[in-house]
């Protein structure tokens, strides 16, 4: 890539930072300049954010169906994965499986939703009456 | 407590941490390419039956740490690090090394990251940043994708250090420790050796899923992703393979002009003209991944979804590998000395 080729497209990285891209300069030597964007990349990204917003709408109609509990829709808002959630809640995952059911979280202690909340961070009392407005 | 640090902003965090602090402590010479080029740096490994945010789990450079533990060795750097359990002890230990005056690598999580992109905020926990100092309870950061230098509150920086997930740092710091002498004949070793290194895990390793023939492996699987997937899930798996190589701190195409700009430097400290034809080599191939990701964006964005396409993709792949694959080959070809 030639320095004078470098995509200069606005993205999310606007107003936070310009990222270093190596190139060549007019010489044919290696430089490094700094790029605001690809256009490239931020439909990517884009697109994954797209994904990412629509399996949280899904899990929110999920428990608004009664489908399933708030955990499950938490864990899609905060983007984690299994290894995560485990990792924040101490929770083995089979264990986790079970607190999706709005029957079995209903049955929750505090000492157990405190972990979720704090995990997610957020009050028990947004866990338990999630704003899903 | 502030110690002086000079804040250099690098494509890669970890080349940029493992540049800072050689930097610091006076490895006058050392800059982003040269330690990415003697740690090895470039990589490609698609490993199968794992997944990343839901898509393929692609990598287009060595392992996490690699980078700078083979830097720091090959240099005569000795490396000191160490993971905590309990985030009170870890604190305890960065505050005590920044008191005696020690810039310290940290690994953090990118997810609860406050001064990062929001939108690249995923539970991404191999990301790296130096801590240089404290003061009214927050720390001063030099996180080497950003332009300038930043502050985390002691809580934030906690949560940071003790993200969970894949990756999970648990704390984790690292710095040098102590430094040998680094003479001209060590650097020349240290290039070839980086080098040699290199040319082994892109055409050596056994198996078809990393080095060059993991490039092919993901071609084949590319040319069936539509009709297993679907074209929207294909698409959104073609997007994973774009972010890997172009991402803030990941780099793919970016890679392998990071790697031609070390093979540039290594033709000067070698004295080896043939090394500046592979620089071009893999300049080549750095352009023929962006084409790739060009064409890749054709179909998440909707505008090409046939399998024609998907096709056309594959073989824009098989062609990257052939041309690294033919790049390496001849740089092992070189005799260096």
């Amino acid at each position: 890539m030639k320095k004078k080729d470098i995509p200069q497209d606005e993205s999310a990285l606007k107003n936070v930072l310009r990222e270093v891209v190596y190139a060549k300069d007019e010489d044919g030597k290696y430089t490094s300049a700094l790029s605001q964007g690809w256009d490239v990349k931020k439909d990517a990204l884009d697109n994954a954010w797209d994904d990412v917003n629509e399996k949280i709408e899904e899990a929110k109609q999920a428990v608004l169906s009664g489908e399933k509990s708030p955990v499950y829709y938490f864990k899609e808002k905060t983007l984690m994965d299994m290894p995560t959630i485990t990792g924040y809640t101490g929770f083995w995952a089979i264990t986790i499986k079970r607190h999706f059911k709005p029957s079995v979280f209903k049955k929750l202690s505090d000492h157990k939703l405190e972990k979720y909340a704090k995990a997610f961070d957020i009050t028990i009392e947004e866990l338990k009456s999630p704003d899903l407005s | 407590m502030i110690n002086e640090f000079n804040h250099i902003q690098s494509a890669h965090c970890e080349n940029g941490v493992t540049t800072s602090l050689l930097k610091h402590h006076g490895v006058d010479f050392i800059n982003e390419p040269l330690a990415f080029g003697i740690g090895s740096g470039l990589f490609y490994i698609h490993i199968p039956f794992m997944q990343v945010n839901g898509g393929p789990a692609i990598s287009f450079r060595t392992m996490p740490g690699a980078i700078f533990q083979r830097t720091a060795k090959a240099l005569n750097v000795k490396v000191k690090r160490k993971k905590f359990r309990s985030e009170e002890a870890a604190d305890d230990y960065l505050r005590a090394l920044i008191d005696s005056g020690v810039p310290v690598g940290c690994q953090v999580g990118v997810f609860h990251l406050p001064y990062f992109p929001k939108e690249y905020r995923f539970h991404f926990n191999a990301h790296n940043l130096i801590i240089y100092g404290y003061e009214n309870g927050e720390y001063l950061v030099s996180d080497p994708v950003m332009e300038g230098t930043n502050r985390l509150t002691v809580e934030e920086l906690n949560k940071v250090r003790f993200a969970k997930g894949a990756l999970a740092p648990s704390g984790h710091v690292y710095y040098p420790e102590a430094f040998g002498e680094i003479s001209e004949e060590r650097l020349k070793k240290a290039v070839i050796s980086g080098i040699k290194r290199n040319v082994r895990d892109m055409l050596r390793i056994p198996g078809s899923i990393a080095g060059v023939s993991g490039i092919k492996y993901t071609a084949g699987k590319v040319r069936k992703w539509r009709d297993k997937l679907g074209v929207r899930k294909a698409g959104l798996y073609l997007g994973q393979i774009v972010r890997m190589q172009e991402e803030i701190g990941t780099g793919g195409g970016g890679f392998r002009f990071i790697y031609g700009a070390f093979l540039e430097q290594a033709a000067g400290i070698l004295n080896n003209d043939e090394l500046m034809r592979i620089s071009e080599d893999i300049t080549a191939a750095g352009d023929m991944w962006r084409s790739t990701a060009v064409q890749m964006a054709g179909v998440y964005k909707g505008r090409i979804t046939e399998q024609k396409d998907f096709d056309q993709t594959a073989d824009m792949m098989i062609d990257i590998y052939h041309k690294e694959k033919a790049t390496f080959e001849s740089l092992s070809k070189i005799k260096l000395k």
